[in-house]
């Protein structure tokens, strides 16, 4: 086959890949958890509502919490049991928030909820197909978290002329993507199909960086027997960071730039994440929801850093201590990649459809930050920006609070991931920066919005008020001419009686003095 | 502004600004070996002296300023700024002279304008501009390199002679000095010697510039490429003022061999390359944007060679970077680069 020509991004690092830890034992399913814990908000978009009360028995894979609203997606329950708990419980969120979850005790018997009936999908209308994948819950498993079915929806007009599947997993430590292709690579070329079938598009592109041959091997050979492998093509990518990033990852293999404004889906292209697709592949052919994910434990604090296929909603606290966590305090705990994930408050949060892996962090995995200096506009950062930004320039203006000048250098480009912080000789926390900088806009405008309603509110009661004002005015206005017409018609009355009288006393008058009246006349003449 | 203490990314390279300091003075050393082979060992007393002037004057100002002395002190820009000053001037300079142009870097060029980070103008040449303009006479005797080959003088007198100005044996300073290429070039010049005349007759010429300054020049160009590769500065800089530079001169000495020199005499001979490579990159003072580095570099380029050819002085080379430094932030305003998923503007 001919090497497809790739391209390159901007920018980007080179990191030490620390992934062949956690790949040297084979994917098991971990242990059921005691408790399951199930926040109604694990995606993009709005809050699940829990259609479950305290005390309900579910069953695995039984709908829990529906979605509501456009973005947004359901929750199953991803064992049978009982609901103890719908309450507030620390989640794995960059704030350290509690948020509201379900929480299940399991009854260990993981009895299943009816199966749906089975459909050959190829039948299917995609927007019946669209449906099936939106009430499996299924979003984006790569870690944004957006629902799928959504990117299932083009819209008529749109042709689809690639369909990009993601399995680059360029961030250090996480090997789950790894791992699925590895050992689960016909669920991934099923749920391929089901997507180039429901987007009719031209073509599919696997794509994966080149320190994965062992999944490269096991693509290759489950795309071969695919009966639509002519369509199918896996391409090794360069290792570089961020090139899973979508955007990135696009221009490596079209060369072509997402415009800022825009999606994927405006250049003919969807991309997916590898999970998702297999997940998507369950859910259609086998009736499954998405209560389940691979998920990466490793770091220095565990003893056995591996890959376990994990039902949502377990503690991460369980996983550690099957995977041998120390005795020594790691220093922390990550959830995701060194370079994009959150640092996880408590051990008791749980894992959630988007959390693709655990570190527990030592100081040797990930020493802590070194003191900072002054900027010396080394531009390293610019170099590094894979958004082509300036970091330096938007730290400046961040720093100043200026708030409008960093958006005129498009801080709203930066997809925060990090390089620009990671090179900095001065190590400046310039992404810190930047996510300061972009909910201070942000709380600002919601601020705006928000007097700009109390304006129109405020606006809206003076208007009412002078409306009422000029409506009283108006009537009392009526009134007053109605009066003034009234007291206008006694008047005339009036003048009617003087006239007459006058009129009886000129006769009487005349009658009287005859003569002289006579001689007027006739002295007028 | 709080900072949560720990948010994403939690990997760091493991660059610092010592690190980035230290590689330069590094890329220097094969130039200062050249410099004592062929001007002896009074770049190294220049050294010393320029070291340790700017270390004392760095600690007694981040005291003054209240700021953490260690991390500040060791974070190698004074140093960096003492190495470059005390290279470009002449060796066997009266040792005041080091240490007030170090002195004036420092304090007045650095940390007036806010310390590491915020200085507007390059330390190191604001310190040579204020020495060149106050002390024309002990800035422009440079030792000949023919000259010193007949009395070599070893360490101790080197810093005898730099420390009272007394050499050994009844010797003159005046009698072991000289003025640099450029130097006799612009007085050749004004003497109506055309310049192949004076390239051709004057010892002081080698084969593509002055003798012993190809040879610096040649190290120096060296360690600059060891920098590019060691991606501590790009290439924009340095190409865009040697570029314009040589492209300048070519197109004059095209049109006058005889009054303007060459383009080779004009890389290789003044403080071209070391100024290209080491001074302009100055990232603090330098424009950070890469198209905004190539217009940056070539408006140095062309006031050097303005300045060496109809200015007052023989190489401009000091100037040229400070007026620049001016126009970097300017540049950087309206030399955005495009960002990613924008149209070009
Ligand atoms: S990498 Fe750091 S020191 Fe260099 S320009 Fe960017 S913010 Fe400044
Ligand atoms: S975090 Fe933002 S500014 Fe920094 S390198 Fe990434 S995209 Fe560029």
């Amino acid at each position: 086959m001919k090497r497809r020509r790739l391209w390159k991004f901007h920018g980007g690092v080179h990191l030490p890949q620390q992934k062949t830890i956690s790949t040297t034992m084979p994917v098991h399913a971990a242990q059921l958890p005691k408790r399951l814990v199930l926040p109604l908000h694990q995606h993009i978009g709005a809050s699940a509502k829990a259609v479950v009360e305290v005390g309900d028995n579910v069953l695995k894979g039984e709908l829990i919490a529906h979605a509501s609203g456009y973005v947004s997606a359901p929750i199953h329950a991803p064992s049978s049991g009982t609901v103890v708990a719908i309450a507030d419980h620390p989640i794995p969120h960059p704030s350290g928030l509690h948020a509201p979850c379900i929480v299940i005790e399991t009854d260990g018997e993981e009895r299943w909820v009816e199966a749906r009936p089975y459909d050959d999908y190829l039948h299917m209308d995609p927007s019946h197909l669209r449906n099936l994948v939106r009430e499996a819950g299924i979003v984006g498993l790569g870690g944004a978290g957006f629902p799928s079915y959504i990117k299932l929806n083009p819209g008529a007009d749109k042709v689809i002329d690639t369909l990009i599947l993601n399995g680059a997993e360029c961030e250090p430590f996480i090997t789950c993507d790894d791992m699925l292709m590895r050992e689960q690579p016909e669920q991934i070329v099923e749920g391929l199909h089901i997507l180039q079938h429901a987007l009719r598009a031209k073509r599919c592109i696997i794509a994966l960086e080149d320190n994965k041959p062992e999944a490269y091997t096991a693509l290759s050979a489950a795309v071969a027997k695919s009966e639509r492998c002519n369509i199918i093509e896996i391409v090794q990518i360069p290792t570089i960071f961020p090139a899973g990033g979508e955007k990135q990852l696009i221009k490596v293999l079209t060369g072509k730039e997402v415009p800022h404004d825009g999606l994927p889906l405006h250049i003919g292209l969807v991309i997916q994440n590898v999970a998702t697709c297999a997940a998507i592949h369950r859910a259609i052919n086998l009736g499954q929801p998405l209560i389940s994910r691979y998920v990466t434990i490793t770091g220095g604090g565990v003893s056995q850093p591996r890959n376990l296929e994990v039902l949502i909603g377990t503690p991460i606290q369980e996983l550690l201590e099957q995977c041998g966590a120390l005795d020594i305090e790691p220093q922390r705990l990550i959830m995701g990649g060194p370079m994009m994930g959150i640092a996880v408050h408590t051990s008791s949060a749980p894992i959630i459809k988007t959390s693709n892996c655990v570190i527990a962090a030592t100081d040797d995995d990930l020493p802590s930050p070194q003191p900072v200096m002054p900027c010396i506009r080394c531009g390293a950062c610019a170099d590094a920006c894979p958004a082509l930004l300036l970091p330096q320039q938007l730290y400046w203006y961040a720093r100043a609070k200026n708030l409008e000048r960093i958006q005129e250098i498009n801080l709203f480009d930066c997809i925060e991931c990090g390089c620009c912080s990671h090179v900095c000789p001065s190590h400046i926390p310039l992404v810190q920066y930047f996510r300061f900088a972009k909910t201070e806009i942000w709380s600002q405008e919601r601020e705006k919005e928000r007097a700009d309603l109390a304006r129109q509110r405020h606006d809206s009661r003076l208007e009412r008020i002078e409306r009422e004002k000029a409506e009283r005015a108006a009537r009392l206005q009526k009134k007053k001419q109605a009066l003034k017409e009234r007291s206008a018609g006694d008047s005339s009355k009036k003048a009617a009686i003087a006239a007459a009288v006058k009129r009886a006393q000129e006769k009487k008058a005349r009658q009287q003095t005859k003569e002289p009246s006579a001689n007027e006349e006739d002295s007028s003449q | 502004m709080t900072i949560a203490p720990s948010s994403s990314p939690f990997a760091h390279g493991t660059s610092s600004v010592t690190k980035v300091m230290l590689r330069v003075i590094y890329a220097l050393l094969p130039a200062i070996a050249a410099c004592v082979w062929f001007f002896g060992w009074g770049v190294i007393v220049n050294i010393l002296i320029a070291v340790t002037t700017a270390l004392l004057c760095e600690a007694l100002i981040l005291k003054l300023r209240q700021r953490p002395i260690m991390p500040y002190l060791l974070d190698g820009s004074a140093l960096l700024t003492a190495v470059l000053l005390a290279v470009a001037l002449p060796p066997l300079s009266p040792w005041w002279l080091t240490v007030l142009g170090v002195g004036f870097a420092i304090i007045i060029a650095k940390h007036l304008y806010g310390g590491l980070g915020y200085n507007p103008f390059n330390p190191a040449m604001v310190g040579y501009v204020v020495l060149l303009i106050s002390f024309p006479r002990e800035m422009s005797s440079w030792l000949s390199p023919q000259i010193l080959s007949d009395y070599s003088l070893n360490f101790a007198a080197t810093i005898t002679a730099t420390l009272n100005g007394q050499l050994p044996n009844e010797l003159q300073l005046d009698a072991l000095t000289m003025a640099t290429p450029l130097d006799t070039l612009k007085s050749q010049l004004r003497l109506d010697h055309s310049i192949s005349e004076t390239v051709s007759s004057h010892p002081i010429f080698g084969l593509l510039g002055g003798k012993g300054w190809e040879w610096i020049n040649g190290a120096l160009l060296l360690g600059g490429l060891w920098l590019i590769y060691k991606r501590v500065i790009t290439w924009h800089i340095p190409a865009a003022v040697i570029g314009t530079v040589a492209a300048i001169a070519a197109l004059f000495y095209l049109y006058d061999a005889e009054t303007y020199a060459s383009p080779l005499i004009h890389t290789f001979s003044g403080a071209t390359i070391m100024g290209a490579f080491f001074i302009a990159t100055d990232p603090v003072t330098a424009s950070a944007t890469l198209r905004g580095r190539l217009l940056y570099g070539a408006g140095i380029g062309l006031l050097t060679y303005i300045i060496r050819t109809w200015g007052g002085y023989p190489d401009g080379f000091a100037f040229a970077v400070l007026l620049m430094n001016m126009v970097a932030p300017t540049i950087d305003h309206y030399y955005q680069p495009r960002v990613f998923g924008h149209k070009r503007k």
